[in-house]
């Protein structure tokens, strides 16, 4: 009754139709307020987005690029030093620097002085004569002969070559003397100076000179990590999560372990980095600077995560299921692995591979094992010495030399492609796995 | 299979008996001293209104209540004079004697068959792949599903109607050859003509297994069950046969809810 007299009133004063009505212009217009600042913000965050990749391609699409300049060589035994023996061990171990240097002032006979030529020399990588090496030990008829080569250019020859650094003597950044200058317009003229598709980069590890210096190292510690990561911390964190939402017990302890892994999950991960370097190498006396090492510090960051997301996803699965299962007599291992496991497989591969794309992408702590070292040779066992593509772009990104630039950038272009296929690949076996009930 | 067994039963002996069965959830006292005869080869319905304790009942005789947290069980029920609450014995037995259908149909993301043949295949009930498929075959036909799927046995069985879901899951309880079917609201979240068919092959059970039902429906319990108990408040106030029930009630209480005073 008193509720009847009550909405008569309220409608006597004003129907509540004109009540809505006049707040509902209100309404829309916070409604399109709201709309309006998320819109700003994602355009914002793609602006942002946007200017990183233009910084990051613009700064490194050259260095997938390398100058070289065609130079006439002479294979002289006399200046190889292998007069009379063309044994397999003379070839290798003859001296073809000397040769590119004899060449070099063949075409340029104004080099006079010692200062000159000099100069002249390091127009031309000293990394040169790995080719010219391979090339006569391939075919030793070429003893005596004299052939027209393309030659791997000298990093600030190159850097010149693409405009990175002003050729013109006075301006600040120019590396090159008058002679240097004076010789690289020459080859041009002559249509002797070129620009090919940097193999090097894909093929070599690091290196003090840059037109050198190669990803290929990199990219190898980098898989060898990952799959190390991966299988210590998959098997790992999916038997965790099935102890602790299926089997453990709901007490205080389990509590206390589940607060433990979400604060882990945000633990700065140079601290991971101490911890390995105080367990796998001080104590248990693995290796330094290993991909298999680095592989069980990134294993003990992605663990949180993928407990994490494993739990969620296990939790997701309907109650309804289980039930059925353990209706027909299913054990519970049973209903874990037959119904829970496969349903839940999506959520976990998902949070695993994210995991993996943070692990990709960890540096700190793996400077604390020794990933930072100065590293040539590409690793064959997950035992070697190797870095990493995020530890590669640290020590780029530290070096003095003008070609690091570009192949710094160019290292994080790898990174940022390694980080896209995985996140690709997690979103397609998402799809794969995804069932409806 | 068991049924056959629980076929030659005479009719009318207890097959689950419960003396003072009490339940606690936590501080809740769910259901309080109940005694009560499920007689073998009968529907035996359990009505009464929502909390009263009737699920309960149903969930301690294939002990789906070790499931929740913080349930406790008192008092005894028996299986064929067995205890089922026994810490000897193996629950995963029990479950394969005592079948469930669910309220809200639940088959698995799998195949039609694949539902079917689990029960049997985790059980080892069939010893080769054609014992197996006469197994999703009988169960399929004697929960009347069979003409409706038997093209399309690869199908998911999400893929199904509501009603077929359901009749499905019952057959994939009957594929495991339990003596004991319990269904806790098998119809609520189905249309009237897919409750009409279930309740036909509920009729059509009752030769083979001994079938206690949940529901909320006394229109329900009136035409499946021969035998039909009220609760409420977690006590049990009346069992006698159902047409007794519902012509003549013996409990005040009893008439209030058929007459439909309150519920």
């Amino acid at each position: 009754m008193t509720e009847t007299t009550q909405m008569a009133r309220l409608g006597a004063v004003r129907p509540t139709a004109e009540i809505v009505a006049a707040r509902l212009k209100r309404r829309h217009n916070a409604e399109r307020r709201f709309r309006a600042v998320g819109l700003g913000a994602v355009l914002l965050a793609l602006g942002f987005l946007g200017i990183l990749l233009f910084t990051i391609v613009g700064n490194g699409i050259t260095a997938f690029v390398q100058t070289y300049v065609r130079i006439d060589v002479t294979f002289d035994s006399a200046l190889l030093g292998i007069e009379g023996d063309t044994g397999p061990d003379a070839l290798a171990a003859a001296n073809y620097q000397a040769i590119i240097k004899q060449s070099l002032y063949r075409t340029f006979p104004e080099a006079k002085t010692r200062a000159e030529q000099r100069q002249l020399g390091a127009m031309v990588s000293s990394g040169a004569d790995i080719d010219l090496r391979k090339m006569l030990t391939a075919d030793p008829s070429l003893l005596g002969q004299t052939r027209s080569l393309w030659l791997l250019a000298d990093d600030d020859i190159d850097m010149a070559v693409k405009g990175h650094i002003p050729r013109q003597q006075g301006i600040a950044g120019n590396r090159l003397s008058d002679n240097e200058l004076r010789w690289l317009s020459e080859l041009e003229s002559r249509g002797a100076v070129e620009t090919r598709f940097n193999t090097l980069l894909w093929s070599s590890g690091d290196s003090r000179e840059p037109e050198l210096a190669g990803l290929w190292g990199a990219v190898v510690g980098s898989i060898f990590s990952l799959v190390i990561t991966l299988l210590v911390s998959f098997p790992l964190g999916v038997a965790t999560s099935v102890y602790l939402e299926e089997f453990a017990p709901k007490n205080r302890w389990t509590d206390l372990i589940e607060v433990n892994i979400n604060n882990l999950a945000a633990v700065p991960s140079v601290v991971f980095g101490l911890l390995g370097l105080a367990v796998f190498l001080n104590i248990l006396g693995m290796p330094r600077s290993a991909p298999l090492v680095g592989g069980l510090v990134l294993a003990l960051i992605c663990l949180p995560t993928i407990i994490i997301a494993a739990r969620a996803a296990m939790k997701a699965v309907p109650p309804s299921i289980r039930e059925a299962a353990a209706g027909l007599g299913a054990s519970k291992l049973q209903v874990v692995t037959d119904h829970v496991l496969p349903l839940s497989m999506p959520g976990i591969l998902t949070g695993t591979i994210l995991g993996m794309a943070h692990a990709l992408g960890e540096t700190a702590p793996l400077l604390m094992i020794g990933m930072v070292a100065f590293i040539v040779d590409i690793p064959a066992t997950p035992l070697d010495p190797a870095a990493v593509l995020p530890v590669q772009v640290y020590l780029w990104a530290d070096s003095p030399e003008r070609a690091f630039v570009e192949r710094t950038s160019a290292a994080i272009m790898v990174l940022l492609l390694f980080l896209a296929l995985m996140n690709l690949s997690a979103i397609l076996l998402r799809k794969k796995f995804e069932r409806r009930w | 299979m068991n049924s056959q067994v629980t076929a030659h039963r005479p009719q009318g002996c207890a097959k689950v008996s419960a003396r003072s069965l009490s339940v606690h959830y936590g501080e809740k006292h769910a259901l309080q001293a109940v005694d009560l005869d499920i007689r073998a080869g009968e529907v035996t319905a359990l009505i009464g209104p929502s909390g009263c304790g009737k699920s309960t009942f149903l969930r301690c005789i294939n002990r789906m209540n070790d499931m929740v947290e913080g349930a406790k069980v008192s008092g005894s029920l028996t299986l064929d004079g067995s205890d089922i609450y026994d810490r000897a014995l193996d629950v995963v037995q029990l479950r394969a004697r005592v079948g469930m259908v669910f309220q809200k149909p639940n088959p698995f993301p799998k195949s039609i068959y694949d539902n079917i043949a689990y029960g049997p295949r985790i059980h080892g009930l069939a010893r080769d792949q054609n014992e197996l498929d006469e197994i999703v075959m009988t169960s399929l036909e004697r929960a009347g599903l069979l003409a409706e799927v038997k093209d399309r046995l690869t199908e998911s069985g999400t893929s199904l109607s509501g009603g077929q879901q359901q009749r499905l899951c019952i057959a994939r309880a009957i594929a495991v050859g339990p003596e004991v079917i319990l269904m806790d609201e098998p119809c609520s979240a189905l249309d009237p003509i897919a409750t009409a068919k279930v309740e036909e092959l509920i009729d059509d059970l009752r030769e083979n297994y001994t079938i206690v039902i949940v529901t909320h429906s006394m229109q329900q319990a009136a035409r499946v069950s021969q035998r039909t108990a009220f609760f409420h408040l977690g006590k049990l106030i009346e069992v006698s046969d159902t047409e007794q029930i519902f012509t003549n009630p013996q409990q005040p209480l009893t008439q209030g809810y058929i007459t439909g005073r309150f519920g």
